[in-house]
């Protein structure tokens, strides 16, 4: 299959584990920041591949596990309200709030419908004009084009029953905060593809000349993000720290102006919540005033909802890199994937339920 | 190990979820915490795909299975000829020969009787070709918007080769694990057209009757453990289970298991794991190692073995576990799921 053989090819990976291994001198920290290239690296066992000095640790980019506790309350209060059609990505429907979870839900008689696109989302709303439809827009800069497309979409058209449970995050605060902490081991960074695909790499060129550290953008096959170990190493042991582009078929350094232009017109910066870690300044979008018609949290009135995190659980540490999983003693025993305690085993693509699906065996 | 073996999830469900009956952990849960306490006796206990009872010296394989699919007509076949092939599987992966079949419907009123007689006629054309007699059945119609245009249920009961007793629970280190062809064909095939995806080449169904490639099997080996047709929850729930009943580890090779290229082609697209998707036409075989060739080289002479490979082995070490060797030489598990593959966001 075009586009995906070559990025899987076994010899083509080895090639490229021996570049890393001629290169290498010293240990080395690197993190991946998005968890699609986790879920990559855990499921081909990446790591079994690199030497030993270069050690591999996981970032925050899971949407799915970021997703704030109240805000998953606040989609079970509004899915389950009999006038609301509820429409979402799959892997949220697991997710659960702090006492049941959107397939419950469902299974009580609730209206939650499975789509691949907020599109989808905006035809039911056509197609049952008597009904509220509220689409749960979550993800980072990847998703948000599409949300924000469908929102404009819906006040173009004068769709009043379509509205959005927003809740997006962007991925350079994070790596700010992770940089910022007196604790950051990580020397050097793999960013997401997809995320580049749309706002390009300026920020993170900003970043690594702020914080002098290397960047490479990355995309999600195995010889990609090996492709991008090299490049990371190669510029480690010569001292360099720019950001340089692996993922060249899809990325650009300005990145799609049109999709920019269209998230600039209906959403704006602001402070996020993120689970498992807290508060970030400017980390995350709003819906602008201007189109609060379609904001479901405006919509919707679903009182105060303020939930903490369950203490024993140390995802704020693994998602920035300071713990592995298996530092953690309830990985695997009191938190699993059907249990989860916190954000990072919520998702397939989280560090903690990739590390336990595939890597329990090492862990 | 005990965590692996028995992944017993903490929470209390109060309500049935559609992952309860998805074939992964939930269904599991399902069984122990509803079924088997008030159900338990040594021959459900066995947790086979079909019950073996012997009778004044006769020993049957019974089995029951219904059908639920949307859509009701699909590339490759339909809810009549799914119903069939289903039952004459569980029978045929038990080494028995498939000889009477029920057939019950639950129809929803308002149903069309011309799809009703195409899927009859499709049953009909199935049992033909399985060799089995349809012999008895039953009608039910519920009201309009309480079922799904039409389930079915079908009960068989077959006839066990002298001297074999197949089971999940007796596959021992160093055996062979062999796949009969290419996987997940029929859940893709049930997810394109469900979610409207054009595909350039259609996916069809694989649904088939394995009874001729089990008899194939069995007469070239007597040294065959376990049978089993990986159909809900794939290949992975398939061999976590023998992991699991046997108290021994399952070693696989990546690139030894077949998967249409469209198919994995839907899977990238959708975001599945080939491994997890549904089959009606695959079987597994658990075999001593010294058979294995012949074996092999016998399920290839049939149409519905053309692909037959030795996947992988059987192995001491992580009872209770599936692993896989990538192509990348490295190596990782290949867990139950929980529930239903979801789709990711990314």
């Amino acid at each position: 299959m075009r586009y995906m053989d070559e990025y899987r090819d076994p010899s083509i990976a080895r090639s490229l584990a021996a570049r890393i291994r001629a290169r290498v001198t010293r240990p080395w920290v690197l993190m991946e920041i998005c968890g699609g290239q986790t879920h990559t690296i855990m499921r081909y066992g990446l790591e079994e591949l690199l030497p030993r000095e270069v050690e591999l640790v996981h970032g925050p980019g899971c949407p799915v596990c970021v997703t704030p506790l109240e805000v998953i309350d606040r989609a079970i209060a509004i899915a389950s309200r009999p006038d609301v059609i509820f429409v979402s990505y799959g892997d949220m429907l697991r997710v659960p709030g702090s006492r049941s979870d959107l397939l419950r839900v469902k299974a009580a008689g609730g209206d939650v419908r499975i789509a691949y696109s907020p599109m989808d989302a905006l035809k039911i709303a056509r197609d049952n004009p008597t009904r509220a439809v509220v689409f749960f827009g979550i993800g980072f800069e990847t998703t948000a084009p599409a949300n924000a497309t469908a929102i404009w979409a819906a006040k173009h058209e004068c769709l009043t029953n379509f509205s959005m449970l927003a809740s997006h995050v962007l991925v350079p605060p994070a790596i700010r905060l992770i940089l910022a902490s007196p604790a950051n081991r990580v020397q050097g960074f793999i960013a997401p593809g997809h995320v580049c695909a749309v706002m390009g790499y300026s920020e993170y060129q900003e970043l690594s000349g702020e914080c002098h550290v290397p960047i490479v953008v990355g995309g999600f096959e195995p010889v990609d993000l090996l492709e991008a170990v090299a490049m990371l190493v190669d510029q480690l042991e010569s001292g360099r720290a720019d950001t340089e582009n692996q993922y060249v078929r899809s990325v650009t350094a300005l990145g799609n102006r049109g999709a920019q232009q269209r998230m600039a017109e209906v959403f704006e910066i602001s402070d996020h919540r993120w689970r498992g870690i807290g508060d970030i300044p400017a980390s995350g979008y709003r819906i602008r005033d201007a189109y609060a018609a379609f904001d479901a949290a405006r919509v919707f009135d679903t009182g105060q909802i303020r939930v903490e995190e369950p203490a024993e659980c140390i995802s704020a540490l693994v998602l920035q890199g300071l713990k592995k999983p298996a530092d953690c003693p309830a990985f695997g025993t009191r938190c699993t994937p059907e249990k989860p305690l916190g954000a990072s085993m919520v998702s397939s693509e989280g560090v903690c339920a990739a590390c336990h699906a595939y890597r329990r065996h090492t862990a | 190990m005990s965590m692996f073996t028995c992944p017993a999830p903490v929470t209390t469900r109060d309500t049935v979820l559609l992952g309860h009956g998805s074939g992964g952990k939930l269904s599991a849960e399902l069984l122990r915490d509803v079924f088997l306490p008030v159900f338990a006796n040594p021959v459900l206990c066995r947790l086979e795909d079909q019950a073996s009872v012997e009778i004044n010296g006769v020993r049957l394989a019974f089995t029951t299975d219904s059908f639920v699919v949307k859509p009701l007509f699909f590339p490759g076949g339909d809810i009549g000829s799914l119903s069939v092939n289903g039952t004459v599987n569980d029978l045929a992966v038990g080494g028995a020969k498939p000889l009477f079949l029920s057939a019950a419907f639950i129809l929803e009123e308002g149903f069309s009787m011309d799809e009703l007689r195409r899927i009859t006629a499709s049953m009909s054309q199935a049992a033909g070709r399985a060799g089995v007699a349809i012999v008895t059945g039953d009608t039910k119609v519920v009201e309009k918007g309480s079922g799904d245009g039409v389930y079915t249920n079908t009960t068989g009961i077959g006839l066990v080769r002298d001297g074999l007793s197949l089971s999940a629970g007796s596959a021992r280190p160093g055996d062979a694990v062999i796949l009969s062809g290419a996987i997940g064909d029929h859940g893709i095939c049930i997810l394109t057209r469900r979610e409207g995806l054009e595909l350039d080449t259609a996916i069809e169904s694989d649904t088939a009757p394995l009874h001729a490639l089990v008899e194939a099997i069995l007469n070239v080996s007597t040294g065959v453990r376990a049978m089993r047709d990986p159909t809900r929850g794939g290949l992975a729930s398939t061999l976590n289970e023998i992991a699991a009943q046997s108290r021994v580890g399952v070693r696989v090779e990546e690139q030894a298991i077949p998967v249409h290229d469209t198919v994995r082609g839907a899977c990238e697209l959708l975001g599945l794991d080939p491994l997890y998707v549904a089959n009606e036409g695959k079987l597994v075989a658990i075999v001593a190692a010294e058979d294995a060739d012949a074996v092999v080289a016998a399920m290839r002479a049939d149409p519905l073995g053309r692909d037959a490979a030795i996947i992988g082995h059987i192995t001491e070490r992580d009872p209770g576990m599936v692993t896989m060797r990538t192509a990348f030489g490295t190596t990782r598990i290949v867990d139950m799921l929980a529930g239903d593959q979801l789709p990711r966001i990314c």
